[in-house]
């Protein structure tokens, strides 16, 4: 039992990641019909540019760790945001009208360029970050000595996903930037008739997307203290899986399936085995498309007229 | 020319407006004005070029040749195919309908309303940040635009179903919907292509009464383009007849429905043949 809630915590925490991600995948699907193959290399970026704004840190001499943190994200996610703008401005803007493939190619091309440029500037070796929050709360002991830990570093990244949820579906719900989105979705012509700047808004999309992949990156980097050039690969492909199992265009979609792919994947890995924990997420999906093609929270789609 | 015309600068002036898709001559040579409140109707038969004269004042296509220019004050003008298509909505404020309804089907009645008054909305929140948590100034913008939004509501009658999804409402709801939704963007001209179609006769009366209101109240210059004959002559102060691209009449409802060339087109060309009687009833009804 005690093993069960402990794997449980673990898997929230994985899960909150590709929640993050997942919704940088749903968007952007939702909004232009296609899949952004290059976001987990967003995500891969996010981890770099926290890694290296850590170290400027630490050269100016900023020690206070909460300080530090908040710097971290706010950084990683203006300069994400800057590289998920000039993602969809240089690779997929100019190919919006053309044929569904077009884009998808680009992305690939996007993706295998952004991770050439990493490797470039920063190296192809790995970037260790030693752990900078330690500690955490002793749940419970059993009776075979097995003590259940909630880190304080699993609070601070439950925490700040949560938040960044929450306060984003409530820009989607609630502000007029959202219901533009929302609007741009269902019906790019009218919403450009009605005066709404349609480039602008989906370029609005890209950054909040990859804002929270940044999120997910500096919590990647806090988490596991890795990070390479290549991450954002199997990451990327998981959080997708994420997207389409919560039913890819919808939000809480997203963070539901994100959720699950990570509870999956560490109670995979805790009672079957490690080396198998990519194909039970796989599997997943592929049990998901068979029985629920839309996803669990997807609608069906309605036909146009 | 019609009363329309005498005044010093028409709200829209088309001037020898041409679309050519490769060898297809869409639009030959058109030129029409529009004025300030009052109601303009473009009719034709199919394939006359009248929804083509709509997506070009509306930037959905760049005209090939001519010069579509809105004036809604004095000093203050536009070439309306020389903007980008969402400056048209946002600067320009023309709006448009669609003949076949193009609401947002997943959003609220009232989100509908709202998103047409984004421009106002966006700067009042800061461009989101101020929205987010609720700032004074943003509650006030949005709580304006509600506001705005509920008059046309209670205009159309659809107050009591604002938080529906627009795609749930009866099919004459949403046609009057998509009119309140092109008011709410404060337009200088309302572009309506076919608002009529599909409506029975009551709600046609009801649409009747929505547009004259538009007109008398707002003050606005309507663009209509119909082919329900009745609506036509009841409603319209200005007629344009299209057929096969080019103008072939323009007056007042009465000139018009008189017109042997806008017979012939209707009609074919039997000259010498006596309308129909039905058909006279028709042309007649809206006397």
């Amino acid at each position: 039992m005690e093993y069960f809630i402990q794997q449980f915590i673990n898997g929230v925490t994985l899960g909150a990641i590709f929640g993050l991600i997942a919704i940088g995948y749903t968007m952007v699907y939702g909004i232009l019909g296609m899949v952004n193959f290059a976001h987990g290399d967003i995500f891969m970026i996010g981890g770099f540019i926290s890694i290296i704004t850590f170290m400027i840190l630490g050269v100016l001499g900023v020690t206070w760790l909460p300080f530090s943190l908040l710097c971290m994200l706010l950084i990683a996610m203006a300069f994400t945001g800057l590289h998920g703008w000039a993602v969809e401005r240089i690779g997929y803007r100019a190919l919006r009208n053309s044929n569904r493939l077009a884009p998808l190619i680009s992305a690939i091309g996007v993706s295998i360029f952004l991770q050439n440029y990493v490797q470039l500037l920063q190296g192809a070796r790995n970037k260790p970050l030693s752990p900078i929050i330690f500690g955490g709360i002793e749940l419970m002991t059993s009776s075979t000595g097995f003590t259940v830990t909630f880190a304080y570093m699993q609070m601070v990244i439950i925490g700040v996903a949560t938040v960044l949820m929450a306060g984003f579906s409530v820009l989607i719900a609630r502000t007029a930037l959202g219901r533009q989105q929302r609007a741009c979705e269902q019906d790019m012509k009218m919403a450009r008739l009605l005066g709404v700047d349609v480039d602008r808004t989906i370029a609005l999309t890209f950054i909040m997307g990859a804002a929270l992949a940044a999120v997910a990156g500096l919590i990647w980097l806090l988490r596991y203290g890795i990070i390479d050039f290549y991450v954002g690969f199997l990451v990327g492909i998981k959080a997708f899986t994420a997207a389409v199992i919560g039913g890819i265009g919808s939000l809480p979609g997203a963070m539901l399936g994100g959720l699950l792919i990570g509870l999956i994947e560490v109670f995979w890995s805790a009672y079957f085995s490690v080396e198998y924990k990519d194909v039970a997420a796989f599997a997943i999906l592929v049990l998901v498309l068979i029985f629920r093609p839309t996803g669990l929270l997807g609608k069906p789609d309605i036909e146009k007229v | 020319m019609n009363a329309a015309g005498m005044s010093a600068v028409p709200l829209l002036r088309v001037e020898h407006l041409t679309m050519r898709f490769g060898g297809l001559v869409a639009v030959d040579d058109v030129s029409f004005d529009a004025a300030d409140r009052q109601i303009t109707a473009i009719i034709g038969p199919n394939g006359a070029g009248k929804t083509t004269v709509f997506n070009c004042l509306t930037g959905f296509y760049k005209p090939t040749v001519g010069r579509l220019m809105l004036s809604p004050a004095v000093g203050s003008e536009f070439l309306l195919e020389r903007m980008e298509g969402y400056r048209i909505g946002q600067r320009a404020r023309v709006a448009r309908t669609f003949q076949n309804i193009r609401l947002f089907p997943r959003m609220s009645v009232l989100e509908n309303l709202l998103v047409a008054q984004h421009n106002k909305l966006m700067r009042a929140s800061g461009f989101t940040l101020l929205g987010l948590f609720g700032a004074p100034v943003y509650r006030k913008a949005e709580g304006k635009a509600v506001e705005l939004a509920r008059y046309w509501l209670d205009r159309i009658g659809l107050t009591a179903r604002a938080d529906e999804d627009a795609g749930n409402m009866p099919y004459g709801d949403q046609r009057r919907l998509e009119i309140a939704r092109a008011m709410c963007t404060e337009p200088h001209l309302l572009c309506l292509d076919e608002p009529a179609a599909g409506l029975n006769p009551r709600e046609s009366a009801e649409l009747n009464d929505l547009l004259k209101f538009i007109r008398d109240e707002h003050r606005i210059g309507v663009l209509l383009i119909e082919h329900d004959m009745s609506v036509v002559m009841k409603i319209s102060d200005h007629v344009v007849v299209l057929d096969y691209g080019r103008k072939i009449s323009d007056g007042t409802p009465e000139r018009v429905r008189n017109d042997p060339a806008v017979i012939r087109a209707y009609l074919g060309e039997e000259e010498n043949e006596a309308l129909p009687p039905e058909v006279e009833a028709d042309l007649r009804q809206g006397a």
